[in-house]
């Protein structure tokens, strides 16, 4: 049974939907998070999981319990869990009070509290800190003020709202840190929004991709990253090259798509007439100066446009009547003299191109 | 000029030299002033989280009848009071008019609305984010309430520390119902009213002085506290 189960959720406000249909299971001591773009929705998705805003219809069930409008059970169900919220908010005390605040409010007292907040302090690294006004720290410092506020009273939920938003570099890795030491220390379950794919995929089990209210695929973080469900998602995990086509002509699973001023091949199981997007990884594209005859089913001439230097590799982008974007090694880029205006043969082969239905 | 001159001479003298009658009339202002100011604190400050963290048909012109109320008349307050406690009025009974009590009851009825606007609008500033980490944390309605009266504290003093000013400060509401008797029921307004009336300059601008230097106080630690 999944510790948390949300079934069917719609959030409304006003006439605007911020949340449709939307469809979850997170397993007791699973690290999920849920990544999309700004303003996808997760915030709100957080929200009405941590029951502080009602949704207007769906269920939610903790436990295997519909918590969704049980008024009375609202506070015991809540201090199960935790919630950190985006921007790092510290109450004006010090940085003890404000960890010790959540097992005041449990009605613990004395030397456990004592113990309970030394033990956080250590945890998120604040011992020093621990007599200071919690308002005089930085951001990142004030973040990990925040979660050790949400973990000391060992909730069983821990929900983080882009957990290193806003912070630089250093607070940042700080941070993820101190997560993944929570998930390795704690039995505690997770749910974390981020906009950042690459934080989502160290840190989590399982990713659910939320982009404009809906989420669109939900899957560990390899399978999302290599196998995209449809366009917007594929296009949010930083697929770079997404062409649409519809299949013109199948056979033993090997696809041709019209590309239209071209095909490709490619392994799918879309049916003649499906419209689709054939994502291709910059790093499968090979870059020759003449043809060379080769196993890779894909065969394209363009011209440079574009050539962007990024440490050991360059990144070529070139005009095939579509803009292919391809990555080699800086060596390569200046043996074979690649610059604007030259022209250049791009091949992949048709296992290197991932297939995707577009739209929904 | 030099009557004036020779009168604030008197005054400083008075002060300095702790005349007893001054210091009588200023330790009443302030004893009654504190007790208003405290009484209406204690119950004003839960009455306006009451108001602040409930949604309830009608609150935007409660709140907006209450801020009305900021500039009351004294002497309506007063009039309201006399007519309550007088013989043949509902409270008659209690023989309470012309006393420290009524006194005490008027201004607190005179700075209520202020405590209330002012204590309202210190908690409708408190960032909306304390609130939902209080509630996220597992705090109970009573427990957020006190969290974000903790975090409006500064502000929510200054409305205390405006309500005093307007008690301490007000002659109207204490002459009607307190009745200025010496000894009894004087204080620095009512005093100073009586005093300049006959012409006794000293004695009025004694306790004038003493009353603007417990509004420089009051000012100085309101401003001291916003700055905060």
């Amino acid at each position: 049974m999944p510790l948390i189960e949300v079934v069917d959720l719609h959030q409304k406000y006003g006439e605007r939907d911020i949340l449709g249909n939307i469809n979850l299971r997170v397993d007791k001591g699973e690290a999920f998070a849920l990544i999309g773009p700004t303003g996808a929705g997760k915030t709100t998705l957080l929200r009405l999981i941590d029951l502080l805003d009602l949704p207007t219809s769906g269920r939610i069930y903790f436990d295997g319990i519909d918590v969704t409008e049980l008024r009375g059970m609202r506070l015991e169900v809540r201090r199960r869990m935790a919630f950190v919220l985006q921007k790092p908010v510290v109450f004006n005390t010090s940085v003890y009070s404000n960890i010790a605040y959540a097992l005041k409010w449990r009605g613990a007292r004395g030397i456990s509290v004592r113990e309970k907040v030394s033990n956080i302090l250590e945890l998120v690294d604040l011992l020093a800190y621990k007599n200071r006004n919690a308002r005089t720290l930085s951001g990142g410092e004030a973040q990990r003020v925040a979660i050790g506020r949400a973990i000391v009273s060992e909730p069983e939920v821990l929900l983080l709202d882009e957990p290193t938003a806003n912070l630089d570099p250093i607070s940042t890795s700080k941070i993820e840190e101190l997560i993944a030491n929570i998930i390795h220390r704690y039995d505690t379950t997770i749910i974390m929004a981020t906009h950042d794919m690459s934080q989502g995929q160290r840190l989590a089990d399982r990713i659910g991709v939320l982009i404009n209210g809906e989420v669109l695929q939900t899957g560990v973080p390899r399978d999302i990253f290599s196998s995209p469900r449809n366009r917007e998602v594929a296009e949010f995990v930083g697929v770079e090259n997404i062409i649409d086509g519809v299949i013109v002509s199948s056979q033993d699973k090997v696809v041709t798509i019209d590309i239209g001023g071209g095909v490709i091949e490619a392994i799918s199981d879309y049916a003649i007439g499906e419209k689709i997007c054939a994502c291709v990884r910059p790093e499968d594209i090979t870059l020759t100066l003449s043809t060379v005859s080769s196993s890779a089913r894909n065969l394209f001439v363009g011209e440079i446009t574009q050539v962007v230097s990024l440490g050991p590799l360059s990144r070529i982008e070139i005009d095939c009547g579509f803009s292919l974007i391809a990555l080699v090694t800086k060596r390569s880029s200046e043996e074979l003299n690649l610059a604007r205006t030259k022209k250049v043969y791009a091949t992949f082969k048709a296992t290197g191109v991932h297939v995707v239905r577009r739209g929904k | 000029m030099t009557e004036i001159w020779q009168g604030f001479i008197k005054a400083i003298e008075l002060i300095v030299t702790l005349d007893p009658e001054v210091m009588e009339i200023a330790g009443r202002s302030l004893s009654i002033s504190v007790t208003s100011c405290l009484l209406a604190s204690v119950m004003c400050i839960p009455l306006a989280s009451l108001i602040h963290f409930h949604n309830f048909p009608g609150k935007r012109i409660l709140i907006n009848v209450i801020q009305t109320f900021f500039s009351l008349p004294t002497v309506c307050v007063g009039l309201f009071v006399f007519v309550l406690f007088s013989r043949a009025g509902p409270l008659g009974g209690t023989n309470l008019l012309f006393t420290p009590t009524v006194m005490v009851i008027g201004q607190m009825i005179l700075i209520t609305p202020i405590l209330l606007g002012l204590t309202i609008s210190a908690l409708s500033g408190v960032d909306k984010a304390i609130l939902d980490t209080a509630i996220s944390l597992g705090a109970s309605g009573f427990q957020v309430a006190v969290v974000v009266l903790r975090e409006a504290r500064y502000a929510v003093l200054a409305a205390v520390i405006m309500g005093f000013g307007r008690a301490i400060s007000e002659l109207g509401l204490a002459l009607m119902v307190g009745g200025n008797i010496k000894g009894f029921t004087r204080i620095i307004t009512t005093a100073i009213s009586l005093e300049t009336s006959k012409g006794e300059l000293e004695l009025s601008l004694a306790l004038g002085m003493i009353l603007i230097f417990i509004a420089l106080i009051v000012n100085f630690v309101l401003n001291r506290i916003q700055q905060r």
